[in-house]
């Protein structure tokens, strides 16, 4: 049967694709950053998943505000890099795994769960930062990946507790699937940050290691984060945290911390990063 | 629908809700049209003919068009969105925060390495009332 061995929690900053894809991953700007994430490189190598689930949002990419959906679930054999404006990032096309999603999704909607299912879509850099963070730049993603895209651009998100529940829903979807396969859940996004008008460049170091701690030790409490707390304390974009519930609702209710990194600043934003494996 | 959500109190912030998503739908519209090439062509071409394809209000082509950054979030805009047209413009995130903020590019970079804005005093309008 397939099963969760581990959860990643990490920021997506979209300067950080750039400064990979452009050669400046180490300079006295990234390179502190990228330094975050050796560890990490290190302990996936170890890992070796089968295949990544990853909970990321849609910068007005593959959808615009035409459709919102609240949860779409990937189910396609692959995933163009988008185009965001500056051309598509030169990175490996995301391979699907088309029948774990589709038993997902099935699963999902019969435990009151109901996603939208998108059979085609581009993933920009919500999706495919964290995975050059973990994994630099190989020449193909080392495994396929199950693709989360959950709105946090238009008011409101999907609730802390909602995220949460709907972790444990996609842990009991894995565990059901028949092959043996070992999956590793990405939560991204965050951590602290406004890009907008002029309370922008907001950061909120005390109140992300207060979040981290939570999310760790005691998620039943901290998936109860109400909405006005992220956008007051961690600013109107922070409140791409509560997709970092979705992982933690995948994961045992007792975790172990493997690695905890945090740094200010990557362009507007604060960089959070946590590895867990489940105990 | 009534407003009872006390975000309104945070200072220099608009929350795109879904009012605010449904006032700046063709805005917002028209920025990630930017996204393709053919349409930046099309706008670099003729501002005004391609703009006045996207039925929106004056004031919202207005802002588009002068570039005012915070206006055109609080007529419906969102970041994501124009975010699109200011990198039409050449203007980066940074850049375009370093505008909004109304602290230019350099003294905001230096407020982000430095830590960025505290939250100390940015929780609440009436903090900012009083300076």
């Amino acid at each position: 049967m397939a099963y969760i061995s581990s959860g990643v929690a990490c920021s997506h900053v979209p300067a950080l694709g750039v400064a990979s894809d452009t050669g400046i991953s180490d300079d006295e700007y990234y390179g502190p950053i990228f330094k975050g994430f050796e560890p990490s490189k290190e302990w996936m190598a170890k890992e070796k998943p089968d295949v990544i689930f990853l909970v990321y949002n849609d910068h007005c990419t593959a959808f615009d505000a035409t459709v919102i959906p609240t949860f779409a679930l990937g189910c396609a054999t692959e995933y163009q890099p988008a185009d965001e404006g500056w051309g598509p990032r030169p990175v490996p096309v995301v391979k699907g795994h088309q029948e774990l999603s589709a038993h997902i999704a099935q699963s999902l909607v019969l435990n009151m769960f109901d996603i939208t299912v998108i059979n085609q879509m581009e993933v920009d850099h919500g999706l495919t930062v964290p995975l050059t963070m973990m994994f630099g730049q190989p020449d193909e993603w080392p495994c396929p990946v199950v693709p989360l895209a959950v709105n946090v651009v238009q008011y409101p998100a999907p609730l802390g507790q909602r995220c949460y529940a709907l972790g444990k829903a996609i842990r009991k979807a894995i565990e059901a699937y028949p092959e043996n396969l070992k999956v590793c859940v990405f939560g991204t996004g965050g951590m602290s940050h406004q890009l907008q008008h002029q309370r922008a460049g907001l950061i909120n170091s005390e109140w992300d290691a207060r979040f981290m701690d939570l999310l760790v030790n005691d998620p039943d409490i901290g998936s109860q984060i109400e909405h006005i707390e992220y956008l007051r304390e961690a600013g109107s974009e922070g409140i791409e945290l509560v997709m970092w519930y979705v992982m933690r609702g995948a994961l045992n209710e007792k975790v172990e911390e493997k690695h905890r990194f945090y740094h200010v600043p990557a362009s507007n934003t604060a960089v959070g990063h946590l590895i867990l494996e489940n105990r | 629908m009534s407003k009872p959500e006390s975000y309104e109190d945070i200072p220099g912030t608009i929350v795109f809700d879904s009012q605010q998503a449904a006032r700046g739908y063709h805005l917002n519209q028209f920025c990630i049209s930017l996204r393709q090439q053919k349409n930046r062509d099309k706008f670099a071409a003729d501002p005004q003919t391609y703009i006045d394809q996207f039925p929106m209000t004056k004031e919202q082509r207005q802002a588009a068009l002068d570039q005012e950054w915070t206006l055109l979030l609080e007529l419906g805009g969102n970041i994501y969105y124009t975010s699109k047209l200011a990198a039409f413009h050449g203007i980066n995130f940074q850049e375009l925060a370093g505008l909004m903020t109304g602290m230019g590019s350099d003294a905001y970079r230096a407020m982000m390495v430095a830590g960025g804005r505290s939250i100390e005093g940015n929780r609440s309008k009436f903090e900012w009332e009083d300076n």
